[in-house]
């Protein structure tokens, strides 16, 4: 696993911290300081709710390195409610509830491990909406 | 029940200043694993005398850290501050993902308080969480800190078979601590009593805790929760009568229901926030779930007695009042029973695997 | 600018080659053309190759290449747009000859994949995608096939058996192609009872790891009578798109394919009605549906209507005979060579030499290479000289 590379990305990672763009408004994820609808720099960093649904979605049944013992596992093109969309593994969830259209909530996780002794890479992924009773 | 300190205010931990709660959040995942189905593998299925219904298990991508950060942010939705007025995070688990590297440290990046903050891990087993509550009601009664976080939290491991098994469960609450002015339940002292008592324990490296059988109950269990309870009550002037609310450390069903009678309380006042049977023994969340279950339903003006227990061994004593914030603020965040009601049960096999005793090399 | 033909082409048998290493896949691709093309020398070689590095732990494959083929001493280097390296290499020998810098130049695509454990084949193939924001969330190449094709899918009303026509043409014709991975040819019916890899993509809708090279030679058109059956290229151009299909401005539409089409198009002067033969960036069946909406032979989520019955309207005797040799999913996708192979197959196409596979009256052949998702697009229009 490359240390800096996950530690220069753990705000966005952990807690879904983009950009807005100063001068068309859109909000940025993940964030790349030029504005993809505009061109124009932004750098402005800008938290995201972590609500959205589902775009579309797979389940893994065969991993890439590192992920082998989290299979089988549910990726996903979530759509956030501020407009931007991001891939993500979709948690808590049995593969046969996802729908595409179903509105999930952002948790933040354990991605993988580096093996017993390395380091844990923590970031975002989705989960069903938590149902709640909010008065009894 | 000897040598307890009698009715001796000086012996209350109590700041200069009022503090008090100003968010709580609770977490517990979503697996659920039934006493019967680990009794079906070791027992051949005797089905009585189970210490717990189920108990709460963790997702493979799930730890001390992800289940910290989430109950923190509940926390912190209820509160409704900026996570950069935080002066401290502090986590008390037996289960952190490192053995060197702060969990603390995740936590408060998640959520946002960093850099300007403490933040450190705490260990005293299953009162960890509440030894770091007490450390925060001095920070922020001191005047160093306008708000700090305490978190207890685990995801405790029972060997295979052992007793502990059927009860080892994960989940956590966190408490953001801060002016009495400003909380949903103010704190009108606490009070620690500890003593070297080796009921439990589990050494370095290895994964699994050994105890002390029939010695956990007694000398351990029963004397510190109830010599705390009775000190801060004598120390306050309170009887059991004045509470509405009391949660005890919840290692199994039976426990905190003797040391509640024993102690004088009615099974009324203990029904709220009395989560084992359902969630199991979360441990260093324990006692501060049962807490976070109680705020849920809790009116203003309402007492609450909690008394955590931790293994080696001591008891934290609060004596906490509700205020009429609970009313707008407990609906920001899920309620604990949300994420009871939230249950998937797994079989021993799936428990194997996403507990990880399955040996693989 | 001057005007590029292709004088020669080579191509080894694409599959799991044992007992051939990377340097020798591409000494037989490249021997094979420059004997095509009646030539004993170069001016430059350049290699499009992918994963090297990751699977066969070589890099530096220019100096490597041209030393063993017997070239040492010329200009070569590779180059690298993952699956579309092959015809990023060969964009940039056609580069080189349209501007003048150099007459005879060979392009050789090469990939040796099968050395390699499959989860490491998995994680390399997945460096062609977003490294931060794809791969780390432990999604494979296939996976993010599988997220377009779902949506396509559930976008457009499409069951996944409209895809199997893909499938079945490109097996079809892979039969009829002795250097092909797969020659015998499926059914609908084995394509919907393939192995799930992540759903809704199953093993017929994927094309296979396999190893493979293919070269041609570049000379200027003038010069093009001195070889054998030269073939005139009336167009390259290339064209991006975000690594990330989040990023994409509409993940269904493969932008990158769209400008680097119209590009092509305009170049050659031609339109899609104009093309006899289309050898498209199969990897995936989703992607043969995708292609053909971005490079206009069909209206947004009417691509996939091109597979219906079988494949029969893009069949060899088709309306739009499309992966003619196999395509990837047949033919096989040595990921790094796929678009030296396609432009080869269409030369063969257009020279009259594709044997029971041939296009009658093949005039113009485009061939689209497609790296990433989408991410890099390279297509190339030839003609008959």
């Amino acid at each position: 696993m490359r240390i800096a590379r996950n530690w220069r990305t753990r705000q966005q990672r952990y807690s879904l911290v983009g950009e807005v763009c100063t001068q068309c408004g859109h909000k940025i994820f993940p964030p790349r300081d030029v504005c993809p609808h505009c061109t124009q720099p932004a750098q402005l960093p800008y938290a995201l709710s972590g609500r959205g649904e589902v775009f579309s979605y797979t389940t893994m049944t065969s991993a890439p390195q590192g992920f082998e013992e989290y299979l089988p596992y549910t990726v996903a093109l979530v759509k956030l409610e501020e407009g931007p969309m991001l891939t993500a593994q979709l948690t808590d969830v049995d593969p046969d509830e996802v729908r595409i259209g179903m509105p999930v909530e952002m948790v933040t996780r354990k991605i993988r491990e580096d093996g017993e002794a390395g380091q844990i890479l923590y970031g975002y992924k989705f989960r069903p909406l938590l149902e709640r009773q909010t008065a009894t | 029940m000897n040598d307890r300190s009698t009715a001796d205010t000086s012996v209350l931990l109590k700041p200069d200043r009022e503090v008090g709660i100003v968010g709580y959040g609770a977490y517990v995942p979503r697996y659920r694993l039934p006493a019967a189905e680990i009794s079906r593998i070791w027992k051949g299925g005797q089905e009585s005398g189970l210490p717990v219904k189920e108990k709460a298990v963790p997702g493979l991508d799930e730890d001390t850290a992800t289940m910290s950060i989430e109950a923190a942010r509940n926390s912190l939705a209820r509160a409704g501050i900026d996570p950069q007025a935080i002066r401290a995070v502090w986590v008390g688990s037996e289960s952190h993902p490192y053995a060197v590297k702060p969990t603390s440290t995740i936590v408060a990046e998640a959520i946002g308080a960093t850099p300007g903050v403490q933040a450190a891990d705490w260990e005293f087993a299953c009162k960890a969480g509440t030894e770091a509550i007490v450390a925060c009601i001095g920070l922020v009664g001191s005047g160093m800190a306008r708000y700090a976080l305490a978190i207890g939290a685990d995801t405790a491991q029972g060997r295979p078979g052992d007793e502990l098994e059927y009860t080892a469960a994960a989940g956590g609450a966190a408490y953001l601590i801060g002016p009495a002015g400003e909380s949903l339940a103010v704190f009108e002292g606490c009070y620690s009593y500890v003593t070297d008592t080796p009921d439990f324990w589990r050494r370095p490296h290895m994964h699994y805790p050994s105890h002390g059988y029939r010695f956990t109950g007694e000398p351990a269990y029963f004397h510190h929760i109830v010599s705390a309870a009775e000190t801060l009550l004598s120390a306050l002037g309170r009887r059991p009568a004045d509470y509405r609310y009391a949660v005890f450390h919840q290692p199994n069903t039976k426990f905190p229901q003797r040391v509640a009678e024993r102690l004088g309380f009615q099974p009324e006042q203990i029904e709220t926030g009395l989560l084992v049977p359902f969630i199991g023994n979360t441990y260093a969340g324990s006692s501060l779930i049962g807490l976070s279950a109680v705020l849920d339903e809790a009116q203003p003006g309402d007492r609450v007695l909690l008394v955590s227990f931790g293994s080696g061994a001591g008891s934290d004593a609060f004596s906490l009042q509700v205020t009429e914030r609970i009313v707008e603020r407990r609906d920001r965040a899920p309620r604990t029973r949300d994420y009871i009601r939230r249950r998937q049960e797994i079989d021993y096999g799936t428990y194997v695997r996403y507990r990880r005793k399955l040996h693989t090399h | 600018m001057r005007d590029v033909s292709i004088i020669g082409i080579g191509q080894t048998p694409v599959g799991e080659l044992w007992d051939k290493s990377l340097r020798h896949l591409a000494h037989d691709a490249v021997v094979a053309a420059m004997r095509d093309a009646g030539i004993e020398r170069a001016d430059a070689l350049y290699v499009g190759n992918m994963l090297s590095g990751e699977l066969a732990e070589q890099e530096h494959l220019g100096a490597l290449i041209a030393d063993f083929v017997g070239l040492r001493g010329i200009e070569a280097f590779k180059i690298e747009a993952a699956c579309g390296s092959g015809a990023a290499a060969l964009r940039l020998g056609y580069m080189a000859v349209a501007g003048g810098l150099h007459d005879l130049v060979i392009v050789c695509g090469v990939e040796k994949m099968t050395d390699a454990p499959g989860a490491d084949t998995t994680s390399a193939l997945a460096l062609a995608a977003d490294q931060e924001y794809e791969v780390t969330h432990g999604l494979s190449f296939v996976a993010l096939n599988a997220l377009l094709m779902r949506r396509y899918m559930h976008e457009y009303n499409v069951p996944h058996s409209a895809f199997a026509g893909f499938s079945v043409n490109a097996h079809r014709n892979g039969a009829g192609n002795p250097n092909a991975m797969f020659q015998s040819p499926i059914t609908a019916a084995a394509y919907q009872q393939a192995a799930m890899i992540a759903d809704p993509i199953n093993l017929m809708d994927s094309s296979p790891i396999c190893d493979g090279a293919a070269a041609v030679v570049l000379v200027p058109s003038d010069w093009a009578g001195h070889g054998r059956g030269a073939v005139r290229i009336l167009a390259s151009a290339s064209a991006t798109d975000s690594l990330a299909i989040h990023d994409r401005r509409d993940p269904l539409f493969l932008e990158a394919a769209y400008l680097s089409s119209q590009k092509a198009y305009r170049q050659a002067g031609v339109t899609p009605a104009d093309i006899d033969l289309f050898e498209l960036h199969d990897a995936f069946s989703i992607m043969s549906a995708l292609s053909l909406e971005a490079t206009g032979f069909a209206r947004r989520g009417e691509g996939v209507r091109w597979a219906e019955d079988d494949g029969a309207r893009i069949a060899i005797d088709g309306e739009l005979p499309i992966s003619t040799m196999g395509g990837l999913k047949a033919r096989g996708h040595p990921v790094g060579a796929t678009g030296v192979y396609q432009v080869v197959e269409v030369v063969q196409q257009l020279r009259g030499e594709a044997g029971v596979n041939q296009v009658r009256d093949a005039r113009i052949g485009m061939a689209q290479n497609i790296g990433g998702s989408g991410a890099t697009v390279i297509t190339h229009i030839l003609a008959a000289e």
